[in-house]
């Protein structure tokens, strides 16, 4: 592999490139149409298998823990690897499309902690439920308009916006909560709804995901994600509106951390300002980083989020079934993200050969 | 880079168009039937300046664009060849000056409003989006979709960019491969297609379209930029370092020195050495 630098994203003409390209037209003289296809077939399979090994591995683990725990092909333990995944799902959804624009949002994981303290602000002031909800979510997406106004207004990268917010939004749970839990709403169709009944919590992820991953993949916004992702100013000059995606996307992930987090109180039962936080929001980036996800920007899948999450779902909840240290945990999650990255590189390598 | 003795071959092939399909496109069977005669002015720019804090890119310009003429645009880096054209094309707005389209005055707002009134750009970085495949790059922010419905209509945009490819000659072998992983021939040859499948287009703007090509594909690309220049509907502009190619393929050349148009010609009474002289004269070491 020496001489092959599998990180260079930017083709250049070498020459090196061509012969392989002069074999893959050769064997097909008499079919031109169908080698083509054969081909689109291959280079199709191998995007495809990004979030198929993804999925792989997660099975391969369960089998593991399967084996080795006791209890893991439970019911009850599906129940609790779903309540570990579901929160950072939706949180990395919403990371997904920012990550696919080329930003981040470091502050979802305080947006996630601060949502339930806004609806309790809000029903202590005798609203109903519903609408503080709905209040609550709209305060969510201000702050994420106000992280995506200041990083297109005055060009600051999002890393150091979302920085600052995730401290400021960190000090206003402290603030809103006097830095004690309250109970969360407890009867209520609505209370079921969001987070209560026993699945409640991972429907609405995986409702999350699939409307997410449609307008990721399937809309002109969503291709005018990965476009300004990949080449900003390419973007500009085509005439996409740069600056308004990046601000929808940032609403978005700021929205969908705050819903989670208001699902995750419900479900618990108390709204804690120790939950969420940075811990969440590293989660997230996590699964989305290790199901496909470009930091850089300009591909990615909500759909390999959600396997990441998995992956990192079954991982804690073995860890702890099998009595090993959860502290250890964090050991194989550093490894995994590295390893994630590595194989992505690998199959991006397989795929440029694939495709020539 | 191609040499010199390269582009003489690929010019000298350039009246042998019969090589390549003789229809180049799709968008040349829907005829814009309003269009006017050619050599009519479909654009023109008068007196425009433009400054980037102390720098003035652009002080004096005037220059007129004509149906069926491709123009030649030469000029030294730094001479405001590309701010030229992106304010042509709404990227960048003037600050002072007046920009005529169609005989009206008009103040290109954005790429989108240019595009809408049928001005292509074929930008200098191309513009092309490596992560995504061909054909969106081909349909890139005028993707279509299942109307009210907001979905992508692939198959549809696959099948589109696989005849606007072919018809014009361009050898790309899966339009589902993604940009990033082409060569740079082939990824100009992608930019140049996608300005030239628009169906209004009026006037076709290429910011140095030939600069990664290889003789035989720069060949091409000049063959399809004389066979549109045929119909007689299309005012192109050509950025180009290479004045060989200026000089075969354009019928007038405009130099470009210090933010302003110094000459203005018809190519057949320039030569090669003549616009080498004019351009490096200033920059002469020995006297």
């Amino acid at each position: 592999m020496s001489g092959n630098t599998p990180a260079s994203t930017s083709p250049s003409p070498s020459p090196a490139s061509s012969p392989p390209a002069a074999e893959a037209a050769a064997p097909s003289p008499s079919g031109p149409g169908r080698g083509r296809g054969l081909a689109a077939a291959v280079g199709r399979g191998l995007i495809r298998r990004r979030e198929l090994s993804i999925f792989v591995v997660c099975v391969a683990a369960a089998i593991y823990f399967a084996v080795t725990g006791s209890g893991f092909t439970t019911g009850e333990n599906y129940h609790t690897i779903a309540q570990y995944v579901a929160p950072w799902i939706i949180v990395a959804a919403g990371e997904v499309m920012l990550l696919v624009c080329g930003q981040i949002d470091l502050s979802a994981g305080f947006v996630f902690t601060l949502a339930p303290f806004l609806v309790t602000t809000f029903t202590g002031d005798g609203l109903p439920l519903f609408p503080a909800v709905v209040c609550g979510l709209l305060l969510c997406a201000a702050i994420g308009l106000v992280n995506g106004l200041i990083h297109t207004l005055f060009n600051l990268a999002s890393f150091i916006v979302t920085l600052g917010m995730a401290f400021f939004l960190e000090g206003m749970s402290l603030i809103a909560s006097n830095a004690q839990p309250v109970s969360a709403p407890a009867s209520g169709w609505l209370v079921s709804v969001l987070g209560k009944s026993r699945w409640s919590e991972l429907i609405w992820a995986l409702v999350i995901v699939a409307v997410m991953q449609v307008v990721l993949s399937s809309t002109r916004f969503g291709i005018g994600t990965q476009a300004v992702g990949s080449n900003p100013v390419g973007a500009a000059e085509s005439g996409i509106r740069t600056n308004r995606i990046k601000n929808v996307n940032f609403v978005v992930a700021s929205t969908l951390a705050g819903f989670g987090g208001i699902l995750d109180g419900i479900r618990v039962g108390s709204f804690d300002p120790t939950n969420g936080g940075n811990e969440t929001m590293f989660l997230a980036v996590a699964s989305a980083v290790i199901g496909g996800t470009a930091l850089l920007g300009g591909s990615g899948t909500v759909v390999g989020a959600l396997l990441g999450a998995l992956l990192l779902g079954i991982v804690y909840d073995g860890f702890n079934l099998t009595g090993v240290n959860a502290n250890a945990f964090d050991v194989v999650l550093g490894i995994a993200i590295v390893a994630a990255m590595l194989l992505n590189v690998y199959l991006s390598v397989l795929r440029k050969r694939a495709s020539r | 880079m191609t040499s010199p003795d390269d582009v003489d071959g690929a010019g000298g092939a350039g009246s042998g168009g019969a090589a390549v399909p003789a229809q180049a496109g799709p968008r040349e069977s829907a005829a814009p039937g309003k269009a006017g005669a050619p050599g009519d002015v479909v654009m023109s720019v008068e007196h425009i300046s433009k400054r980037f804090g102390p720098v003035h890119a652009l002080r004096d310009i005037n220059m007129t664009l004509r149906r069926g003429e491709i123009l030649g645009l030469i000029g030294d880096n730094g001479a405001g060849k590309s701010t030229l054209i992106k304010i042509l094309t709404g990227y960048h707005q003037p600050d002072s000056g007046v920009i005529r389209f169609d005989g009206r005055e008009t103040q290109l707002r954005s790429v989108v409003h240019a595009r809408a009134l049928g001005i292509e750009t074929v930008f200098q970085d191309l513009a092309m989006v490596n992560d995504l495949p061909v054909y969106l790059n081909l349909f890139l922010n005028r993707e279509l979709t299942y109307r009210p419905l907001p979905f992508l209509r692939r198959a549809e945009m696959r099948r589109r960019s696989r005849e606007a490819l072919d018809a014009i000659g361009i050898s790309i072998p899966n339009v589902s491969a993604e940009v990033g992983q082409l060569s740079g021939g082939q990824r100009q040859a992608i930019a140049v297609a996608r300005s030239v499948y628009a169906e209004n287009a009026k006037v076709l703007l290429l910011d140095e379209p030939l600069a990664a090509m290889g003789a035989k594909e720069a060949g091409h690309i000049l063959r399809l930029l004389r066979r549109l220049k045929e119909r007689g509907d299309l005012a192109i502009v050509l950025i180009a370092h290479n004045y060989a190619q200026v000089v075969d393929v354009c019928d007038r050349v405009n130099l470009l020195q210090h933010g302003e148009i110094t000459f203005d010609r018809p190519s057949r009474e320039t030569s090669v050495a003549e616009l080498l002289e004019l351009v490096h004269a200033e920059y002469r070491v020995k006297a």
